[in-house]
């Protein structure tokens, strides 16, 4: 059997920058196991700019950001196993994994971080009616196939879900020949960041349709056309609003659910509203040793985010194997309040704490001019003005470890307040 | 006196922008940072974007290699450059950051590539 002091499973941004700072910490044993061909994860077809301006002031494009940390993962000599895939985790930390060259491996792990991303949601997934033809892809199977493979998917597009990368899609089929015909958004909001609704969208005057859905999709062997049609407020369709566009690709872009298949089989505890791990401070999650972190834990909108929160694994994964981490400290728990879906860590424990706390949440619809108030204990401990808030941007809050005073079963709230309510 | 509603794209903020014109004099409020003042006075002035795509690559990992603009090119030329890009094949190893076409349809700025390969 291999051992490992760390095991990270997923060589992705989240898996890359929790290793290398769990390196900086002083664990030098560490193995980072990565089902793909390479590492960098998604970032590698993310050829867009955008990434890094929190962790690197600039501008970078998906493959950019990746290749400064798998740089900094092969100068530190932190090992790493690609075309690799991880099964199960059992008992004692153990790992089973499998690849071509090695065979099948057992290997124990002093600690694991999970770090395995997550995966997008199909047509299955949302039940759409119709005939089941080929040229119905998910926006980042499309972008796979786009950026990296160099297959063009289609000539006539529509794109359902204004989620980002259906946003980024849709100029980048626009920019490599193809007509984009429309956007539908179930919600009458889109999912998708501000920015990318700007550049992706109204630069190539390509129309979006909020509180619209899918009713249907033509063609026997190819698509052919589909149908879009209005929806009330209950999100049911309205009788005679149907569009239909002559169109030879659907692009799917509607959502993305943490990937937790090993976690939910080694027992782990999700939370239902994010569908990731429920996880304290140190991104530890209910079973002790097991770190997780980016966006198997949940669903982020900025890598930068992805990276701090993984690097808060890896220190603490390190920490964890130095026997830094007090386990039985006081715990408080984190609730959503009004306006809020969830908030990551669900668990805090003070004395773990360093220096702050970063809380993140989402809000569950879109705001203008509200505060954003964090209580603890029913008593107010951070107030913040908020001029726009949106369930597709990410927010966070820092906390200060020493108002982080509280005695046995606490609750930590963040709410949201109309300003001068 | 003109006024403009925008959003900023230059950082994931998407702060709100009002640009005002008042004889030929832009102001940009609604910004937290420089880079959006510029941003909105460049928006209406002469719009520039960074264009991020892919050439064919021979020997490498993968079948196309991600480049981008390394500036921002104006907007009206994005078209006309992705046709000549579309022309364009290249060998592997390629490192990040090289040029892939010097002064892109005279530009001024570069192609670069956006990985190693």
């Amino acid at each position: 059997m291999l051992k490992y002091d760390i095991v990270v499973v997923g060589g992705g941004p989240a898996g890359l920058a929790a290793a290398i700072e769990a390196k900086k910490n002083g664990v030098d044993n560490i193995l980072v196991i990565e089902r793909d061909r390479e590492l960098g994860g998604i970032l590698q077809q993310c050829i867009h700019n955008g990434f890094g301006l929190h962790v690197f002031k600039e501008e970078l494009t998906g493959p950019e950001y990746a290749e400064k940390f798998i740089t900094e993962l092969k100068n530190m000599g932190i090992e790493y196993k690609l075309d690799t895939m991880a099964l199960e985790i059992g008992e004692e930390r153990v790992i089973h994994a499998i690849n071509t060259v090695d065979g099948f491996m057992r290997i124990k792990a002093g600690a694991i971080i999970l770090s395995m991303g997550c995966r997008e949601r199909t047509r299955g997934a949302i039940s759409i009616p119709g005939t089941r033809p080929a040229g119905v892809f998910t926006a980042g199977t499309a972008q796979r196939f786009v950026n990296m493979e160099g297959y063009m998917v289609g000539k006539r597009v529509v794109i359902l879900g204004s989620g980002d990368i259906g946003l980024i899609m849709a100029r980048r089929m626009t920019l490599e020949g193809a007509k984009v015909l429309a956007v539908a958004e179930l919600m009458p909001f889109s999912g998708g960041l501000t920015r990318n609704i700007v550049q992706c969208l109204e630069d190539y005057h390509i129309p979006l349709y909020l509180s619209h859905t899918l009713m249907e999709i033509k063609g026997k062997d190819r698509v052919e056309g589909v149908v879009i049609a209005e929806v009330d407020k209950n999100r049911k369709p309205i009788p005679g609003t149907e569009k239909h566009y002559d169109c030879d690709t659907l692009l799917l872009s509607v959502g993305l659910i943490p990937e937790n298949e090993i976690s939910k089989n080694a027992g782990i505890a999700l939370d239902p509203v994010t569908s990731g791990p429920i996880v304290n401070e140190s991104m530890e999650t209910s079973i002790e040793g097991v770190f997780a972190c980016g966006n198997v834990v949940h669903v982020h909108d900025l890598v930068d985010f992805v990276t701090a929160e993984s690097k808060r694994a890896g220190k603490n994964a390190a920490r964890y194997i130095k026997k830094e981490i007090k386990a039985d400290a006081k715990t408080a728990k984190t609730k959503p309040g009004e306006g809020i879906r969830y908030i990551v860590p669900h668990m805090v424990r003070p004395e773990n704490v360093d220096g702050t706390l970063d809380l993140f949440m989402r809000v569950d619809n879109v705001y203008k001019d509200m505060n954003m108030i964090v209580k603890l204990d029913g008593k107010e401990i951070k107030r913040m003005k908020k001029k726009h808030l949106a369930p597709g941007e990410m927010e966070s809050v820092k906390i200060k470890k020493e108002d982080l005073g509280f005695g046995e079963d606490a609750v930590i709230t963040v709410q949201l307040e109309k300003e001068g309510a | 006196m003109e006024k403009h509603q925008l959003v900023c794209i230059v950082c994931p903020m998407g702060c709100y922008l009002e640009v005002t014109k008042e004889n030929e004099e832009y102001n940009v409020t609604g910004n937290k940072c420089p880079r959006g003042k510029a941003y909105g006075m460049k928006e209406l002035t002469n719009p520039t974007r960074v264009v991020t795509t892919t050439v064919k690559i021979k020997g490498g990992l993968l079948n196309r290699l991600p480049v981008k603009t390394k500036e921002a090119i104006p907007k009206e030329k994005i078209f006309e450059c992705m046709k000549f890009i579309d022309s364009i094949e290249v060998k592997a190893p390629i490192s990040v950051g090289d040029i892939i076409v010097k002064d892109l349809l005279g530009t001024g700025v570069d192609l670069v590539a956006s990985r190693s390969m």
